[in-house]
């Protein structure tokens, strides 16, 4: 039962990862995911010390606001100082991050937050953490109602936002054009994204995160020629890393999150060689192109 | 009636003005030509247009009223490079951005839509070409995408940057017809253009830019050896082709 909860909630979160991380890369926005991972220690750190605990809606809170606030600095560095963009997002994200690191350490006494358990995640202990109702009913872990809830969330959004999503990803001015709320779409993706990667900290901390929503997406992005089918294998490969993560940890005894990701990579590794391959002989993609 | 009016239009990116002091009216159902120099602000006039970029002063009217009144009715058609051709997505899907509209952006692609996008691709002879992915189109097939894409808004006013850039001669033809079947049904084009040779034989009206507005007006008024030196003016390669141009008047210099 226990890795039946692990590999569900490792799954949900690749899953919600893979879908959002598809269009950060097509936005060529990869790094930005970086950043709002971990930008949002801050956020989650000062949500913690004001609430005094846990609980989740106030670290959600903390961490969507800070997310927000990093694609915001980093519009900003970009667009009115006219900084590259990456080095926008290498300054927003470090000093974030550092200020984060400072609260840690400052508050440790009072923080029951372990700095190991925030960037590298413990998803060995979802089972743990049972959500039991007033009644006395137990309704399984508190994290796979969590992570539930975020990745129905995100498959409506994508769902009614799909156009909206398509279009701003694809070509941003012609969408402007047609009067479309092109800022809108960018901040409601980071909005989600800075979600994801806070229901994503205590599970598979908040570096780890990152994996999950680039290396799945960047592996569909290598096959695929059309969005939806990108999305779905994106998720797949997502899958795959949450199940295989947790057969690699138990087999060398390991952390469960850096195993996921590592099958991630793997699983990339092995799409890539195929692709080198196949296109050493003549294909049937490559006739078609030639035509 | 008049398609598009500036009034003292100026544009600046950082404090620097690139478009200065543009005044025009363009008339209706008409194919015109913005023409000048490489960085003379050709781009940036028609992103002006578009509520793209924020101008410093000046006005656009458009159908005599805002851009917000009427975009409905006003396609535009990005710089073919302008996007990633290897993003994941088929013709069609490309095609079918024409019908997006704020109204519609919740809700299902319709079969109307889809029948309007086929159509569209029809007309610029890429209707086989539908499931292809985008990655799989040459540089002429990525700008036909682009026109019917454009084609699918059914609209009055068609603003295109630079649309014959890296196409063959077959290409320019059948986008050259296109822009005069559209004017037959009185719409108005306006082109971002910067080869001057086919200029001529192209638009009815030309916009002559150099950072500021060299002149306006029809084809024939506009290309005198004074204008187009003012606007073409001490680069030195241009300045011949333009004498060229100037001795050889009456001919169609360009083979096709
Ligand atoms: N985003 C920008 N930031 C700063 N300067 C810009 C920007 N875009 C354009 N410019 C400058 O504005 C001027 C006009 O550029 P624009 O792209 O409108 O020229 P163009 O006439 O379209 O040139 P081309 O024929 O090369 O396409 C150029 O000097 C260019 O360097
Ligand atoms: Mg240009």
């Amino acid at each position: 039962m226990e890795a039946f909860w692990i590999i569900l909630v490792g799954s949900l979160i690749a899953v919600s990862c893979a879908i959002l991380g598809s269009y950060l890369i097509l936005r060529k926005m990869a790094m930005v995911g970086d950043a709002i991972s971990h930008a949002v220690l801050p956020g989650i750190v000062i949500a913690y010390l004001l609430s005094g605990s846990r609980e989740t809606l106030p670290m959600l809170l903390g961490a969507a606001f800070l997310g927000v606030l990093t694609t915001i600095l980093i519009e900003l560095f970009y667009k009115k100082a006219r900084l590259q963009i990456d080095a926008s997002i290498g300054i927003t994200f470090t000093w974030l991050f550092a200020i984060g690191i400072i609260l840690i350490s400052l508050f440790a006494g009072q923080v029951d937050l372990d700095q190991d358990c925030v960037l590298y995640g413990e998803i060995a202990y979802v089972p743990l953490d049972l959500w039991v109702t007033e009644s006395g009913y137990n309704m399984g872990p508190r994290t796979v109602w969590i992570a539930s809830g975020l990745l129905l969330l995100i498959v409506l959004f994508i769902w009614k936002g799909y156009k909206g999503l398509f279009i701003t990803t694809f070509n941003e001015e012609f969408a402007k054009a047609l009067g479309i709320g092109v800022a809108f779409w960018h901040y409601a993706l980071m909005g989600a994204v800075s979600l994801t990667t806070v229901v994503s900290f205590e599970s598979v901390g908040a570096i780890l995160v990152v994996a999950l929503l680039i290396v799945p997406p960047a592996t569909a992005y290598l096959i695929t020629t059309n969005l939806k089918k990108m999305l779905v294998l994106a998720s797949i490969f997502g899958i795959l890393s949450a199940f295989g993560g947790y057969y690699l940890a138990a087999a060398i005894n390991g952390s469960i999150a850096g195993a996921m990701a590592t099958v991630a990579g793997i699983l990339f590794g092995i799409v890539w060689v195929a692709i080198l391959m196949q296109k050493r002989r003549p294909s049937k993609t490559a006739i078609n192109y030639l035509d | 009636m008049i398609s598009i009016e500036t009034h003292n239009l100026t544009v600046s990116y950082n404090k620097r003005p690139v478009l200065w002091n543009i005044d025009f009216e363009l008339p209706t159902g008409s194919i015109v030509g913005i023409i000048g120099p490489n960085g003379s602000g050709k781009t940036t006039l028609l992103k002006a247009i578009m509520g793209l970029v924020p101008t410093s002063s000046g006005y656009v009217k458009i159908f005599d009223k805002d851009l917000a009144d009427v975009r409905q009715r006003i396609s535009y058609v990005p710089q073919r490079e302008s996007v990633d051709w290897d993003f994941p997505a088929s013709v069609m899907d490309i095609v079918l951005m024409g019908r997006y509209k704020k109204a519609n952006l919740m809700k299902r692609i319709s079969k109307a839509d889809l029948e309007i996008a086929a159509e569209a691709l029809e007309k610029v002879n890429m209707l086989e070409f539908s499931n292809r992915q985008i990655s799989q189109l040459s540089g002429g097939q990525q700008q036909r995408v682009f026109i019917a894409r454009s084609l699918a808004q059914g609209a009055d006013l068609y603003i295109m940057d630079e649309p014959f850039v890296g196409v063959d001669a077959a290409t320019e033809e059948a986008i050259l017809n296109l822009l005069s079947d559209m004017k037959k049904e009185g719409k108005t084009v306006v082109v971002v253009h910067h080869d001057l040779q086919t200029a001529k034989d192209y638009f009815d009206w030309i916009v002559l830019l150099n950072t500021r507005m060299v002149a306006a007006g029809p084809k024939d008024e506009i290309f005198k050896e004074e204008l187009l030196q003012e606007a073409y003016g001490g680069k030195l390669n241009v300045l011949s082709k333009v004498g060229d141009l100037m001795k050889e008047k009456a001919f169609n210099v360009r083979e096709k």
